[in-house]
């Protein structure tokens, strides 16, 4: 119980931190806002216009505290740039973002364990070693240049897969997934070649302890061995990896969704960045922090699973 | 000796895997940079290529789908100031007049106005019959309400300061429409290219409502804003012929480029010089003067800056067509005063040339003004211009040859916005002024009461000719104050202008008719496929 109850007191404060910190850099930017919104060209009387609208002549403390009491209240606001309630387009936004965590997560999963096992097996063995150094390009490679790769080869060149954009699950599940592909394989390539290389080291790591030993001796079969101990050992780091891929597409990967034009979570946070957009970004980043948050805790829950002699209270 | 090698050649392949992947860093970080910013018109530039029209077979509808690097700001045409969203909505709107290809002013829903004798008075008289998208017809009342609106005659605040001169609106029928200024202002006809919108219709922002050749169908933030062609357009000479237009948010321009070559989209609005050479043949690429200053403004309040001997030695010492062929890859027209040769009917020509590249006489200048040993200058540029940047760094390079130790400030966007542009704290800067229909908005930066004139340019003969061509009605007239004016900024070597970088548009093989105006301006009415 205690700890659960520590669990929500850091919580609560990491998200409070987060958008005190948002709202202050905000503050610190140079320039006007409304200026900044609407650029060189704009007339004198739009900008003052856009200057009163966004609540700019009050104090920053009394902004603060207004945007803290509409958002517990459920207010998130309205965007500058898109003239709708935050929430709106943040709901809009989050199937993609989510079928492109789920598709690149399944993806990283289904390559990554199956072959992190096999390398550890044929530790030494030629195909291991081209495993693992095509493993170390895929850590290496950045994912926007993968991308374009991608593109160039199953879009321009084999036209297999569209360029670019979504298609919603509701119109043509065929097409989501179509569209969805690439994006996520370019997400995936970097995700599973990280966990292969963990699975790798830490099965490794654990077939040279004493319980392996043991149950070798004991003339247990190697396949159970592998499944039955090792393998369970072996996932605690491979989780911490996942949760962190998970959290990471999950706040928006943002240069995969601007390379497709994904209109996600990671698309709407570099462009309402880009438009001085405060109460988007506001929400966006505790939403990130929500996720984050939630996710090592759900990290932390799944040790207990697989290992129950980690304990929670320490 | 062989071990030592081995050594080398080890150590050579790790340099090089790092700097693989510190430089797959670092482009990875400017690819989600450059997307945020908005208003502003980024350079790009691209070969002139002409269309062909041989007698080619015009096929009826059609979809183009357009890539477009920025998401609109606002869909309402009086509350959007970005270019980009603009030449989009453009196709939706309508007013008075439209801009033409000359810079000059093309009878659009009025179908001829009247002009009293003391240039106070504007009588419009409008076509009948025109109807909005909803179906309701155009008349005098919706001018009043779209005029009053932006007048701030309604009793609100003016949306526009173009409108903030009218004293009156009448409207004595249903076809026409009389305005009284407060005073002349001969720019005041050029801003009736602005939309004329139904009455009392507030929700421009989610559903626009215009008369324009095309009707707005849906906008999905971040996906798409699409257009379909409205058949009871008013204007059948400029009747559109293609069905849908569907404007894609793709803010990666590599990855738009990839998707013309695929075929998933049709057009790219602003492609740049490698994007032209990555399409190869078989599209239609137009490239040409975009109506855009690109300059480096010297800070002409700030020593050693405020002699005009000074001024003019810089000019002498930088080679434009150098900065033309390194930095546009040859694509780009060279200035020689504050206005593009886009704006036909304006354009002084003659002034690219006053200050033939000479670094001798830009010594002897600096001799003159008591700097025989140079000075040191910061040139302040926002960095997210990768083409200002550049630009920076070759005339860093040449005014060095005359003596003046140049260093480069990179500032970002905002802090440029504030320091230089409100408050005119830097002493030399490089950056591209959007180009606007009337010469007023374009020359008018550099009066001397101009409340962002960053120039901090003052002279009492300019200001004369400027405020003679703010109220002079006979269009030759105030053609040639203006042209007078520029003469003026280049005698004063108010700053040094550098070239107008070509836009540079590429789309499908057989899709043609576009046409370039002297404001960004998509006009989808003109164009059409061909039979393949």
């Amino acid at each position: 119980m205690r700890f659960y109850i520590r669990k929500l007191i850091t919580f609560i404060s990491t998200l409070v931190l987060v958008s005190v910190i948002t709202f202050l850099v905000f503050q610190v930017l140079p320039g006007d806002p409304a200026q900044i919104i609407l650029g060189v060209d704009a007339d004198p009387q739009q900008i003052a216009a856009l200057h009163e609208a966004m609540g700019l002549d009050r104090s920053a403390g009394e902004r603060y505290l207004m945007w803290i009491k509409d958002t517990l209240s459920g207010d998130f606001g309205t965007s500058v740039r898109y003239h709708r309630p935050v929430a709106d387009l943040l709901l809009e936004r989050l199937p993609v973002t989510l079928s492109l965590a789920l598709f690149s997560l399944g993806l990283t999963l289904i390559i990554g364990l199956p072959l992190g096992i096999y390398i550890a097996r044929r530790d030494g063995k030629l195909s291991s070693l081209l495993l693992s150094l095509f493993t170390q390009l895929g850590v290496s490679v950045p994912s926007f240049w993968l991308a374009f790769i991608l593109i160039l080869l199953f879009s321009v060149t084999f036209k297999l897969f569209p360029t670019y954009g979504y298609t919603s699950w509701s119109t043509n599940p065929l097409g989501a997934i179509r569209s969805l592909f690439l994006p996520s394989l370019a997400l995936a390539i970097p995700g599973f070649a990280v966990v292969i290389r963990y699975l790798r080291n830490t099965l490794l790591d654990q077939s040279r302890m004493d319980y392996v030993r043991t149950a070798r001796s004991k003339g247990l079969h190697e396949k159970g061995i592998m499944y039955h101990h090792i393998l369970r050992n072996g996932l605690i780091p491979v989780i911490t990896i996942v949760g962190l891929l998970i959290a990471d597409t999950l706040g928006g990967s943002i240069v995969v969704e601007n390379v497709f034009a994904l209109p996600g979570i990671g698309n709407l946070l570099v462009s309402s960045i880009g438009a001085r957009d405060l109460p988007l970004v506001q929400t966006m980043v505790l939403y990130i922090a929500v996720i984050v948050v939630s996710i090592n805790f759900i990290v932390d829950m799944l040790y207990k699973v697989i290992d129950p002699r980690i304990r929670l209270k320490r | 000796m062989a071990i030592l090698k081995k050594k080398l050649a080890l150590g050579i392949s790790t340099l090089s895997l790092l700097a693989v992947i510190i430089t797959g860093c670092g482009s990875n970080s400017t690819a989600s940079n450059s997307v945020g910013n908005s208003a502003n018109t980024t350079a790009s530039n691209e070969s002139n290529q002409t269309v062909q029209n041989s007698g080619e077979k015009v096929m009826a509808g059609g979809t183009v789908r357009v890539a477009m690097s920025t998401e609109p700001d606002n869909l309402d045409p009086y509350l959007s100031a970005a270019t980009d969203t603009n030449s989009m909505m453009d196709n939706v709107f309508d007013g008075l007049f439209e801009a033409g290809e000359n810079s000059d002013l093309v009878p659009a829903i009025a179908s001829s106005y009247q002009v009293s004798e003391d240039g106070l008075t504007y009588t419009f008289t409008l076509k009948q019959g025109i109807k909005f998208h909803n179906g309701a017809d155009l008349t005098s009342k919706d001018v009043y309400y779209s005029y009053a609106k932006l007048s701030g005659l309604n009793g609100q605040e003016p949306l526009s300061s173009k409108f903030s001169g009218i004293e009156s609106i009448d409207t004595p029928d249903d076809y026409s429409v009389v305005i009284k200024l407060k005073e002349k202002n001969a720019a005041f006809l050029a801003a009736n290219i602005i939309a004329i919108v139904p009455k009392d219709y507030e929700q421009q922002s989610e559903k626009p409502i215009g008369a324009g050749p095309y009707k707005f169908v849906e906008y999905k933030p971040g996906q798409e804003l699409v257009l379909e062609k409205n058949e009871n357009f008013y204007n059948k000479d400029h009747a559109p012929v293609i069905d849908k237009v569907e404007f894609k948010i793709m803010p990666d321009a590599n990855a738009s480029v990839l998707a013309l070559q695929s075929g998933d989209i049709d057009m790219i609005p602003g492609i740049s010089s490698q994007g032209v050479l990555q399409l190869g043949d078989g599209y239609t690429v137009i490239s040409g003067p975009q109506n855009m200053v690109q300059l480096m403004a010297l800070n002409n309040s700030v020593k050693p800056l405020n002699d005009v001997k000074v001024r003019q030695a810089i000019n002498y010492a930088i080679d434009k067509d150098a900065i033309i062929q390194t930095v546009a890859e040859g694509n780009g027209t060279k200035l020689g005063s504050n206005m593009s040769p886009a704006m036909k009917m304006y354009y002084q020509e003659g002034l690219e040339d006053y200050y033939k590249t000479n670094v001798d006489k830009a010594k002897e200048l600096l001799n003159e003004a008591g700097y025989p040993n140079g000075f040191d200058l910061t040139i302040t540029v926002p960095s997210n211009y990768q083409f200002h940047v550049d630009t920076a760094q070759v005339i860093a390079d040449q005014l060095k040859k005359a003596g003046i130790n140049a260093t480069i400030k990179q500032i970002e966007w905002s802090s440029w916005l504030e320091d230089v542009y409100n408050n005119a704290k830097y002493e030399s800067t490089i950056v591209g002024l959007t180009g606007k229909l009337d010469p007023q908005e374009v020359l008018g930066r550099y009066e001397t009461t101009y409340a962002k004139n960053f120039f901090k340019f003052s002279n009492a003969d300019f200001d004369k000719l400027i405020s003679e061509g703010k109220i002079e009605i006979n269009e030759a007239k105030r053609a040639d104050l203006y042209k007078q004016a520029q003469t003026l900024l280049t005698e004063q070597a108010a700053a040094v202008f550098i070239m107008d970088p070509n836009r540079t548009v590429a789309m499908k093989g057989n899709l043609k008719g576009f046409k370039m105006y002297p404001v960004q301006k998509y006009d989808f009415a003109e164009m059409y496929y061909t039979e393949q």
